[in-house]
Order: structure tokens, then C-alpha cells, then sequence
């Protein structure tokens, strides 16, 4: 196990010190832990990942683009990326301002709106998409009224927003509330002291500090937006080329039995999934380099 | 005055302000609708709705197969922490990365990749055929599916938790004869059983409510291969709004039970940090 480490003197000191790290029955002990744990995710994971490829690809490239052709497809995209437009920043306002609020401030009750903040991961997708239903929906308690007045808000754009918020609600400010925390005031407070407004303090003292936080934040945020499925088809209503977002097309195609279809859209939300994780690790890499 | 302790810092009024309109808008507000909903129907009712055969048909799978994924999920969460944090070879860093996937990738998109890969003539599944073992569209896939949803939160639960086990302890035992099996039971197990018991916990409850990866490869008949959260839709999309709040009261309970678990198992680990510090 030492030998393999040679950039690393210290641990192979320390591991060459260390009893039983040489024995065969260790060895047996790393060998299995390693095959496991590699099938496991190989099984789980990487087989799942590589079908949505090989699936859409399995009637050739031109079979794949073709089926980003369908207009019902090309409408659901449309429809996932206005969604995400309008939900993404507002999410993204409010994490600044939770944060802000949290993490610069003691008062009373903080660990109580840490947990409200936090209650929507806990909350199953078909209950974020109901909510709004029972509130907007036309036996809801709100529908009579949006009737005369010939609102629609639920399987309409309005109740699809809403129910992508709920579900994405947290997610950029459960990244920044421990990282500005942690970052601590001082600064903050020697820019005030010396006469810098708050605008101007939270612009150039404390957003270069939280940059890669609340990039990462945001990156995660848009792709729960654009992945939401349950909550969604919920609200959504099914309508095809109005209403239908990106999981849900997928849903309609693949229940069609148009595989390559279905696949090709979800060949997308992979790529975004992919590009996220990439994110992550460029964003924990800059953090480490940055000592933050 | 009390309410906050004064500090030099400005925009407390604005940010905070926003902050509970905000949230009271979108989530608080919501969610008392749907519990008001469900209070308003006769206590008979609700009883009726969330105890009548296919719903508890619908639970005994969610909560069984949840808690079944959970324990895989201790069990292969363990031994990928393990491996994370204890071994170097080639390609650790990509499979660590790749733990998160569960996290970034829709639902909608591992529910079917999963139930291609598992159904009869797909990758996996038909080396499982011949053996007897139907995945797909049973009690069997749901709990795939729900493991792979739940499994990052195990191993990252545990990984921190297996970072702080003090080697020294370990070493020691085995110099002064203690086998590696008891080693790993009176040191290493104590040490990691807050962050067990906390990824059982969040899987289970990451699990429970699952709707997305789950529809595709089960059945989805009633009583057998029918998750609560399908329920509820189906009750909605008969504008059955009461019956589908009954059952998302249920539902909302038993988060809200899982979130006060995970509070106390948490308490329960810092004291015992703060006794181990003294």
C-alpha cells in the first residue's frame, strides 16, 4: 500500500510504523473493500449512465438529432429553460439574503428558520407539487376565485415556477449560510467602520469572498430546476408542447416506447448533471487553494 | 432590542425581512394549506382515506423497501467510505466524484436508465433472468431504485465521521493482540455509529418520499407494487383533494419525525465529542 505512494514520504513512514498493514489478511481486506465498493457503483451507476448513451445513440447519430426535431421536444426545452431563467435568480436572491441574514447576525430563533429553510428537502416532490394544487388548483381553496377571473395557475407556466421554487428553494442558501459563517465578520466590520456603505461592503468585501460558494450553490440550484420531475408533473397538468418540461417529455416518450427519443432528452440532463459535478470539484479545488 | 444582539453590520431589517416573506410565500404558506385541507375533513374521513387496504398496501412497500435501501446503504456506504478514505489505487478520485451523481442527475432519468438496465433483456437483467430473479416492475426494483437515490447520503455521512477515527487507537490495539474484528467492533464502530445511524436515517427519509426513479421501474399495482407518493397522485388526478391531503399529512409526519431523529441523533454525537474531549 506504501509502495504505491512515492510523492508522499510522510505516509509511507507512518504506514510503514503501523502493525498488520502488511499482512496478507489486510491485503485480502482491501482487495474485497475496493471490488465491492467498485461494483457497486458500476452496477448502480455507471451501467444506468452508459444505457442513456448507448440507448439514444442506438440508432446512429442522425436518429439522434433528428429527435430534437419534435417540436414537443423543442417546446419542453423552451419551457424548461424559462422556468429555470425566472427560478434560478430569484432562489438565488434569497439565499444572498438568508445568508446575509444568518450568518452576519445572532438573534433569536435562527436555528428554528436555519430548519423551515432546510424543510422543503425533507418534503416528498409529489407534496411540493400538491401544495399548490390545494392552494390554486379548481377545487382548491383559492380556484373559484382565480376562475371568474380567468387566472390559471395551476397546469400553467405560474404553478410549474412555483412548484420548481419549492423544490430548489434551500439550495443556494444551504451553501453559503456555513461558508459565510465560517468566513466570520471582521472584515465586514473594518469596511463599515471605515466608512463604506452596506451595498458597497457586500459587493467588494464579501461576494469575492463567497464567489466559488455561491457559484457551486447556483450550479446545483439550476440543475434541481431543470431535473424537477415529481413536484412538476404534478402541477403541470401533462399538456403536450405546453406544459410538458424536460422530465416530463422523457416520461411521454418513453411511455410511447420511443426510446431513442426519451434518451436523447435525457442524454441532455446527464450532460447537465455531468458539467455540475465537473463544477463541484473545480469550485472545492479553488476553495482549497484559496484556504477558505 | 432582545430579539437581536446589536452589531455594526447593516441590512438586518432588509435581508431578514425578506427572508421570512419569502419563505412564508413559497413554502410555509403552501404547506398550511395542505394541512388545513386535510383538517377539515371529519376525523372518521381522514381515518378512513389514510387506513383503508391499498393505503397501507402503499406503506408497508414505501417504508419496507425504504428501510431496506437504508441498511444496503449503511452496509455499501460503510465499505465505499471505507475505501474512500483508507486506500489509494487508481481511479479514487472518479469514484468519488461520481457518489454524488444520485444528487445532479433528474429522477426522471435514472428511473428509466435504471429499469433499461435492469428489465429482462437489458445489461444486467438478463444474467438475473435465468436465475429467477425479476427486478424490474417489483418490490425488488423499487428498492434498487431508492438505494440509488439514498447512497450518497450514507457515504457522505460517513466519510468525515471515518476520517476522525483515531488510528492510534487502533494500532494500539493490535499491537497489545486484539484481532482485527474486535478492533473494528470496540473501536472503530462506536466511533462511527452516530454517522451510521444519521445516513440510515437521511437515506430512509430521502427515500420514503421518492416519486420519480421509482414510478418507471415499478409495477404499479395496487397493493403490491404501489408507493404512497403514487397514491397521492392518483387520489389528485381524481380530484380527490382531501384524500390526497389525508395522505400527505401522513406523509409530511413522518418527515417531520425523520427530521427531529436526525436532531437528536446529532445532539447525541456532540455530546459525546465534548465527553471524548475531556
Amino acid at each position: 500500500m506504501a509502495g504505491e505512494l512515492p510523492g508522499l514520504p510522510t505516509l509511507q513512514g507512518d504506514a510503514a510504523t503501523r502493525p498488520g498493514q502488511n499482512t496478507w489478511v489486510a491485503a485480502i481486506v482491501r482487495w474485497l473493500f475496493i471490488t465491492l465498493s467498485l461494483a457497486f457503483v458500476a452496477a448502480l451507476l455507471i451501467a444506468p449512465l452508459a444505457t442513456v448513451f448507448a440507448t439514444a445513440l442506438a440508432r446512429g447519430f442522425e436518429a439522434y438529432l433528428v429527435s430534437f426535431a419534435d417540436p414537443d421536444t423543442l417546446a419542453a426545452i423552451r419551457l424548461t429553460l424559462l422556468t429555470t431563467a425566472v427560478v434560478v435568480p430569484l432562489n438565488t436572491v434569497f439565499g444572498l439574503a438568508a445568508s446575509w441574514a444568518i450568518a452576519k447576525f445572532e438573534f433569536r430563533g435562527k436555528s428554528v428558520l436555519i430548519t423551515l429553510i432546510d424543510l422543503p428537502l425533507a418534503i416528498s416532490p409529489v407534496i411540493s407539487g400538491m401544495v399548490f394544487v390545494l392552494l390554486f388548483g379548481l377545487h382548491g381553496w383559492c380556484g373559484a376565485w382565480l376562475q371568474r377571473h380567468d387566472l390559471n395557475i395551476v397546469f400553467a407556466l405560474p404553478g410549474i415556477m412555483l412548484a420548481t421554487m419549492f423544490v430548489t428553494f434551500p439550495y443556494v442558501a444551504r451553501e453559503l449560510i456555513p461558508l459565510m459563517q465560517q468566513l466570520g465578520n471582521d472584515e465586514e466590520e473594518a469596511a463599515i467602520t471605515l466608512g463604506a456603505g452596506g451595498w458597497m461592503t457586500f459587493f467588494r468585501v464579501t461576494l469575492p469572498k463567497i464567489r466559488w460558494g455561491l457559484l457551486y450553490g447556483v450550479i446545483l440550484c439550476n440543475a434541481r430546476a431543470m431535473g424537477e420531475f415529481g413536484a412538476v408533473s404534478v402541477v403541470s397538468g401533462h399538456i403536450r408542447g405546453l406544459t410538458d418540461t424536460m422530465p416530463l417529455q422523457i416520461e411521454i416518450l418513453y411511455n410511447e416506447y420511443n426510446f431513442v427519443g426519451a434518451f436523447a432528452v435525457a442524454s441532455l440532463l446527464t450532460l447537465l448533471a455531468g458539467v455540475t459535478l465537473v463544477v463541484k470539484n473545480l469550485v472545492e479545488r479553488a476553495r482549497a487553494a484559496q484556504g477558505a | 432590542m432582545s430579539f437581536r444582539k446589536p452589531s455594526v453590520l447593516p441590512g438586518f431589517g432588509l435581508t431578514f425581512g425578506f427572508t421570512t416573506f419569502f419563505l412564508s410565500a413559497i413554502v410555509l404558506l403552501p404547506l398550511a394549506a395542505l394541512v388545513l385541507a386535510a383538517a377539515s375533513m371529519h376525523w372518521s374521513e381522514f381515518v378512513a382515506v389514510v387506513s383503508s387496504p391499498r393505503a397501507l398496501g402503499s406503506y408497508r412497500l414505501s417504508f419496507g423497501a425504504s428501510a431496506l435501501a437504508a441498511t444496503i446503504n449503511m452496509v455499501f456506504g460503510f465499505i465505499i467510505a471505507w475505501t474512500l478514505v483508507r486506500y489509494e489505487f487508481p481511479g479514487r478520485k472518479l469514484l468519488d466524484a461520481l457518489i454524488d451523481m444520485p444528487f445532479a442527475l433528474p429522477t426522471a432519468v435514472s428511473g428509466i436508465a435504471l429499469t433499461t438496465v435492469f428489465a429482462r433483456h437489458g445489461w444486467i437483467g438478463r444474467y438475473l433472468e435465468p436465475l429467477g430473479i425479476e427486478v424490474a416492475y417489483t418490490w425488488l426494483g423499487v428498492t434498487l431504485a431508492l438505494t440509488l437515490i439514498s447512497m450518497p447520503f450514507a457515504v457522505r455521512t460517513l466519510q468525515p465521521a471515518l476520517l476522525e477515527v483515531q488510528r492510534d487507537l487502533e494500532d494500539a490495539a493490535e499491537t497489545l493482540g486484539a484481532g482485527r474484528f474486535y478492533a473494528f467492533r470496540r473501536i472503530i464502530l462506536p466511533t462511527v455509529l452516530p454517522a451510521l445511524l444519521t445516513g440510515f436515517t437521511l437515506s430512509f427519509a430521502r427515500a420514503v418520499g421518492e416519486y420519480g426513479s421509482v414510478i418507471f421501474i415499478a409495477g404499479n399495482l395496487p397493493m403490491k407494487t404501489e408507493i404512497t407518493p403514487l397514491l397521492i397522485v392518483i387520489h389528485l388526478e381524481q380530484f380527490d383533494y382531501r384524500g390526497a391531503a389525508a395522505l400527505g399529512v401522513v406523509m409530511l409526519a413522518m418527515s417531520f419525525l425523520g427530521l427531529l431523529t436526525i436532531n437528536l441523533l446529532q445532539a447525541w454525537n456532540r455530546r459525546r465529542q465534548v465527553q471524548a474531549a475531556h
